[in-house]
């Protein structure tokens, strides 16, 4: 394995009207983790995509060892030695594994694809990786955190020197995390350089050797010493303010029971699940990926029809046939998806926020409100806070936080009984999670009863009254605020083995 | 992209954009127009503005109810063969019941349940619009060709011909149904419920589902909308020819959804304006009378409609970028 560090050259990167980077100069040494941190919109995935061949710097250069790199290509940078796995993984779902990892450069004979070679040369990759996949699977029916290492061993047959991962544990089981930290960890002793982009703080500190911090678009500082870095100093660097309390939770009173849940079962749910929440409650779902939350909250939203078991809000029965049904009720969600399932990305922000509401403020029950929907835009733009040049601003130019916010809005004009928050801060940079943490603890004290789906044990301890585990379909346990530990909800939330 | 996001957008810049978008298409309308004018005869004399208007006037109708298909993600094949199953719908109930009403009437109708088979097979079972449509217009095609025996059913009643022939103003009545089909559905477009949820339907289901929009209604509505006022587009054409012709609009479909993408409307989904379609329409329907005025060969038309088909959608491909 060559030794060589990868530099960064006073590296600047402007798109028409905006400056993404602006002289960032750093070393990542070899044999090293070295994170790369900030807000979203810091400049880290503009980083990556100029690492990657994707985007060409404006200004500056890349060197890997004492060869400066001008990568006009993903191809070139490939080539180079660079792998940079991305969020969205480049996969083929309707392919095989063993299709997935040569793809490109499969073995042939004659003109003809080698199967036998195929399938040896992608067992030989998958070996010590991932040794429970079978390269003949379709990769669409591995789970996410199987694909991310699939990913891995396709980076890893080009035998790169630099590999770089963007937030790379975002969709992971905790058992997952495990194994690719494992990995992580031998691509580091085997002398090679490896990038970390993440949000969360206990990978960073695990990891992790040294941290670079940006923020818009410019280097920070690095940290070259975890051992004297603390929680706290990396957050106050990162936001370039202190946050004392970015849960801003404070205990308020609960004003009787909002909905109750009895004997619930559906698609993915393995037992019948049963539980209540208050009005004026904020109630916390933690599990891991796969656990059932998300399909318990598509129950709950109408999306899915129930097998069995009744639902009771404010003491009267209901029946949700579809989300219609949930919304006129007042049970409102917020996906976990926001590209999919949460915005239009085309329509405009203050058309995003007033699909939902605008039935309710009708003429003649068919025509649009024009001045209704412009002031209630305007509203919500502003309670929320919503970053946006204007309510005319397509939204998907929107920073991940700012779109969330503008979900938000959509049911904030509307009757309102029960929010559902399904992953609601995934992705998004502290300051805005603060805002919406601010966000809940409102409505919850207006009376509201608040159910928050979260892979995140820092936000569900942090901003719950009361805290249900979910695993592998069922709920496991009930934890207050008050004997609320993350080594108790971990232990509640991994699968038990079953017998 | 995530990079780029809380910065600041450059708004000049977007609004520069947006205009471009918006209004492009119906500026290269105009300047097309205008050339015409200065380089060929008699395009500007009223003899050929008439032609020119009525050749808008089939397409143009079509075309509106289009635009949400296409507006909402999916599109519809069946429209020629609607066209056609219409005009002779209406000949032959007026030949045997002598009633205008009856025999319009009759074309609708059959609009509206073609509309409303694409309508619930797409929404509700789920079946890939061009599958569905490609069914439904040789099934149409296929009764155009049973109600007519296959001939052409002349119409003997007077007061059908108005549709085709009538003047108001001195304007030809189709062409008013046109301006008015443009007016009526752009409004719809911008200013109901029905219009928004289209684009919000074609731009992501799955959130309009979540936002509690009627997802499957509405595209139901949609089809059933292009269904009749495809059949109105069959009985004004019929009426311009004073009969019901079985074997007429062929290929209608297609030149409607170039006329549609050529004026900007996504075929994604989600992006799509009345503007666009008149456009589109105009543009198509210009050259065309520009090579028919110049004696350009049939044959060698078609290699240049396609052409500026295929430069419109790798304009808007670039567009995107």
């Amino acid at each position: 394995m060559r030794v060589e560090s990868l530099r960064f050259n006073g590296i600047g990167k402007n798109f028409p009207g905006v400056r993404a980077l602006s002289d960032i100069s750093f070393e990542v040494r070899p044999g090293s983790v070295h994170a790369l941190m900030g807000e979203n919109g810091a400049g880290k995935s503009t980083l990556l995509k100029i690492l990657g061949g994707a985007y060409q710097p404006s200004v500056g250069s890349l060197q890997i060892g004492s060869q400066t790199m001008a990568f006009k290509s993903a191809a070139e940078s490939i080539g180079s030695g660079v792998a940079v796995i991305h969020q969205e993984l480049h996969l083929v779902p309707e392919m095989s594994v063993a299709e997935n990892l040569l793809l490109g450069h499969m073995p042939s004979r004659f003109g003809l694809i080698d199967r036998g070679a195929m399938l040896r040369r992608a067992s030989e990759l998958l070996a010590g990786l991932a040794d429970e996949i079978d390269p003949r699977q379709r990769l669409g029916s591995l789970s996410l955190g199987q694909r991310q290492l699939v990913e891995i061993a396709k980076a890893m047959s080009r035998n790169a020197h630099v590999i770089a991962f963007d937030e790379p544990t975002s969709s992971l089981s905790a058992r997952e995390i495990d194994r690719l930290m494992a990995i992580i960890a031998k691509l580091r002793d085997e002398g090679r350089v490896v990038l970390y982009v993440s949000h969360r703080m206990e990978e960073i500190f695990r990891i992790c050797d040294a941290v670079t911090v940006f923020k818009d678009g410019r280097y920070v500082r690095t940290f070259d010493d975890m051992a004297q870095l603390t929680h706290d100093q990396l957050v106050t660097c990162m936001v370039g303010r202190d946050i004392q309390d970015i849960y801003n939770y404070r205990a308020r009173p609960h004003q009787g029971e909002a909905l109750r849940v009895e004997g619930l079962l559906g698609p993915g749910l393995q037992e019948p699940i049963s539980f209540s929440v208050a009005k004026g409650e904020v109630l916390g779902f933690f599990g891991l990926v796969g656990a059932g939350r998300t399909e318990l909250l598509r129950l709950l939203s109408g999306l899915a029809t129930s097998k069995a078991g009744s639902l009771t809000l404010d003491g009267r029965a209901l029946t949700l046939a579809n989300p219609r049904d949930a919304i006129a009720a007042g049970i409102l969600l917020c996906p976990e998806d926001r590209k999919k399932e949460g915005i239009v990305p085309l329509a405009s922000v203050a058309e995003n926020i007033n699909i939902g509401a605008r039935d309710r403020h009708l003429t003649l029950g068919c025509l649009v409100q024009g001045p209704w929907e412009k002031e209630n835009a305007a509203r919500q733009i502003k309670a929320l806070n919503i970053k946006t040049p204007s309510a005319e601003q397509p939204i998907m130019y929107l920073s991940g936080g700012n779109q969330q916010k503008a979900i938000l809005g959509r049911w904030l004009s509307m009757p309102m009984k029960v929010l559902l928050l399904d992953e609601p801060t995934r992705g998004i940079d502290i300051g805005a999670k603060a805002e919406i943490y601010q966000i809940i603890h409102g409505l919850a004290a207006d009376g509201i009863a608040v159910i928050v789906v979260s892979s995140d044990l820092m936000e569900v301890i942090g901003i719950s009254d009361r805290i249900l585990v979910m695993s592998e379909g069922a709920l496991t346990g009930e934890v207050l605020r008050e004997e609320a530990q993350e080594s108790r909800l971990l232990q509640l939330a991994l699968p038990r083995t079953r017998g | 992209m995530s990079t780029q996001n809380t910065l600041p957008a450059p708004r000049q810049g977007l609004n520069l954009r947006r205009f471009l978008d918006e209004w492009v298409m119906l500026l290269a309308a105009l300047a097309i127009f205008v050339l015409c004018t200065m380089f060929i005869d008699n395009f500007l004399s009223p003899l050929n503005m008439r032609g020119l208007g009525l050749a808008i006037s089939t397409t143009g109708i079509a075309a509106c109810t289009m635009l949400y298909c296409l507006a909402s993600g999916h599109f519809d094949l069946s429209v020629g063969s609607v066209i056609a199953c219409a005009g002779v719908i209406a000949a032959v109930v007026m030949r045997d019941t002598d009633s205008v009403l009856l025999g319009v009437g009759a074309a609708l109708l059959m609009g509206l349940i073609v509309g409303l088979i694409n309508g619930i097979v797409i929404a509700k079972l789920r079946i890939n619009a061009l599958i569905a449509t490609l069914a439904t217009m040789q099934i149409v095609r296929g009764l155009a060709y049973i109600f007519s025996n296959g001939k052409a059913v002349g119409v003997m009643q007077e007061d059908f011909f108005v549709f085709g022939n009538g003047q108001l103003l001195g304007v030809p009545v189709p062409i008013l149904i046109t301006i008015v089909c443009f007016i009526f559905f752009g409004w719809l477009l911008n200013y109901t419920t029905y219009g928004r949820n289209t684009m919000a339907i074609g731009g992501n289901q799955e959130a309009a589902l979540l936002a509690g929009v009627h997802v499957d209604r509405t595209k139901i509505i949609i089809f059933a909308v292009h269904g009749v006022i495809g059949a109105l587009a069959g009985v004004v054409l019929a009426s311009r020819m004073t009969s019901g012709q079985p074997m007429i609009g062929q290929g209608f479909e297609l030149t409607v959804i170039s006329a549609c993408v050529l004026g900007g409307v996504s075929l994604a989904g989600g992006i799509g304006m009345i503007r666009h379609v008149i456009a589109g329409v105009l543009i198509l329907a210009i050259i065309e009378n520009a090579m028919n005025l110049k004696n350009i060969d049939t044959f060698y038309q078609y290699v240049i409609r396609g052409t500026i088909l295929l430069i419109a959608v790798i304009i808007d491909r670039l567009k995107r970028r």
